[in-house]
């Protein structure tokens, strides 16, 4: 009889493309990964499949046609956008909006965060394995962009505010709608957290994959749930407040490990205090207009009196009309907003003329990925998802 | 210490490197000579700020600075929650500065976009490829000569050949 020895194996290096339409990229990413047996050597992401140009055309759109461009950017929570993108112009035109138009765009960011966030937990639990998780967030997600249909017209693309505004009003009684669906997401949260966090395979796949230490959060610039669930303390909502966040009671939600798991604890409390400051906002909503200023020629004039009145259509072709309109003063302005994935800023220098000379979007997906291939070294391929999925890459917000 | 103190310092520091310091909406923006920019902004990062929020680029080509091109960097301080402006200028003819990747590894991702789209090259980077762009992408788009409709159509996509036996037609 022989002896059987133990050899070591003489592996080959495996070359893996992941993606770029691979179902849990939830778009168009595309990963070279070195493997080891199913070790994970070496990650080089290669992004771009959805680059569109947007910074390019902004430089071609005038300031309220730029805000349809950024619904496509997180297409997650497209109010975010549209929010961010109306403070810069704002900040940088130098126009006050009314009281009861920030306190719209508090509501309408805060049900953004809960749709995405619910949409990333589920996203993240239907890519490790567990439906139903994913089915509860799915089917509040819906719910609450019937909330925006109502409000804006659209279900994704809303475009719903204006330079100096709102685009229209909430109608009446759209109080009692949203709380109807607050209570749910209230349910809805404990229902997917008693799911999910004893559960022992979730505990497993999620916890200590993917650490994030609190230095490399700052080097790499991460922000948002991501650099909350390493421990630093950032909440651009408190530490630098924009439209009214100072007037409304929540707190802010921290994790100490920065693994997967983590970023989901923060991205579940985060969705509890957005209730919070949803049932504040309507609670305090202060009587008003929603768009100011229709004389300084930046701000289109409401619809009705566009279409009843000579007076109100003249000035709706004079805001729009290419040789006329806007003359914002020249200068720059850079303003951060805390998006469902971490600091949105958009920055626009202007010279002068009607449309911007230059629009930079910060984009929070494309900052917190960069930091993708430093946490998969050393991890398992089938961790792979878990990490893209706490990460939160949005393709569109990714390339622009 | 304010912003204001600890920009007007950096220049008693460096006086050959600010070129001016100014303010728009409340927010302080500081102009440097490109060369000098890994100075700049490591006095910067000893002074508190820790945080580069944003690294992206503007062609003054119509609008009008110091030089053709001006890289911008956002800055964060987390303890003080103010934010500064460092813009640095590099001209036409020979548009490299060096690279902040040594300070913060955000650099590395953000100054490749700015390589890809304005062809600006940051020396000392580690890795400066095209990063939205395919790698045989010829032209910066979004520098200000860049037509926005683009140069030309891509005519040069590899054709596969394969052996198709046409049929005889039936006579």
């Amino acid at each position: 009889m022989t002896r059987v020895t133990e050899q070591p194996l003489e592996t080959d290096k495996l070359v893996l493309n992941f993606g770029p339409h691979h179902p849990s990229t939830h778009g168009t990413l595309r990963i070279i990964m070195e493997l080891e047996g199913e070790t994970v050597t070496k990650a080089t992401p290669e992004i771009g499949y959805l680059h569109s140009g947007f910074e390019k055309l902004g430089e071609d759109l005038d300031f309220n046609q730029y805000i349809t461009i950024t619904d496509r950017m997180n297409y997650l929570s497209p109010l975010c956008n549209n929010v961010a993108y109306a403070l810069a112009a704002e900040k940088l035109i130098g126009i006050e909006v009314s009281k009861r138009t920030e306190y719209i765009r508090v509501l309408m960011c805060e049900l953004s965060r809960i749709a995405d966030h619910l949409l990333n937990v589920g996203m993240l639990a239907v890519d490790l394995g567990a439906m139903t998780a994913f089915l509860y967030g799915f089917k509040l997600r819906e719910d609450i962009y019937d909330l925006f249909e109502i409000a804006t017209g659209t279900r994704l693309t809303t475009s719903y505010t204006l330079v100096g505004g709102l685009m229209r009003d909430i109608p009446d009684g759209y109080d009692r709608a949203v709380l109807k669906v607050l209570d749910e997401v209230d349910e809805v949260t404990n229902d997917i957290e008693t799911l999910l966090n004893k559960n022992r395979i979730w505990q497993d796949r999620t916890k200590k994959i993917g650490i994030i230490s609190k230095d490399d959060a700052i080097s790499y610039g991460i922000s948002g749930p991501m650099a909350r669930a390493t421990g630093i303390e950032w909440d651009i909502r408190v530490n630098e407040p924009y439209s009214r966040y100072d007037e409304f009671d929540f707190d802010v939600a921290i994790a100490l490990n920065g693994d997967v798991f983590d970023r989901y604890l923060v991205r579940m409390e985060e969705v509890r205090q957005s209730i919070k400051i949803c049932r504040q906002s309507l609670e305090k909503m202060p009587a008003g207009d929603v768009i100011v200023d229709p004389g300084l020629g930046y701000s289109l004039p409401p619809k009705d009196e566009v279409y009843n009145s000579i007076e109100g259509l003249i000035y709706h072709f004079e805001v729009t009309m290419p040789n006329r309109g806007m003359a914002p003063p020249v200068g720059e302005a850079y303003v951060p907003t805390e998006s469902p994935n971490g600091e949105l800023g958009f920055y626009i220098v202007s010279d002068g003329n009607r449309t911007p000379y230059r629009v930079r979007t910060r984009p929070p997906s494309l900052i917190n990925y960069s930091i993708f291939s430093k946490l998969i070294e050393g991890h398992m391929l089938s961790d792979a998802p878990a990490i893209i999925g706490s990460i939160n890459v949005i393709a569109g917000e990714l390339d622009r | 210490m304010p912003t204001a103190t600890i920009l007007s310092k950096i220049k008693e520091r460096l006086p050959g490197a600010v070129l001016d310091i100014t303010e728009f909406a409340g927010e302080h923006i500081l102009h440097v000579q490109g060369q000098d920019i890994l100075k700049v902004l490591t006095e910067l990062k000893d002074d508190g700020f820790n945080f580069l929020a944003d690294l992206t680029a503007i062609d003054n080509l119509t609008l009008g600075g110091f030089e053709r091109f001006a890289v911008s960097y956002h800055l964060l301080s987390h303890k003080t929650a103010e934010r500064v402006t460092v813009k640095a200028y590099i001209s036409e003819e020979k548009p490299s500065l060096p690279s902040v990747e040594s300070l913060w590894k955000t650099a590395d991702w953000q100054e490749r976009e700015v390589f890809d789209l304005y062809g600006i090259k940051f020396e000392g980077h580690p890795n400066l490829i095209r990063i939205m762009n395919p790698d045989d992408f010829e032209g910066y788009p979004l520098r200000k000569d860049y037509p926005r409709l683009g140069r030309k159509e891509r005519d040069d996509f590899p054709v596969v050949d394969r052996p198709i036996q046409k049929r005889k037609r039936p006579e």
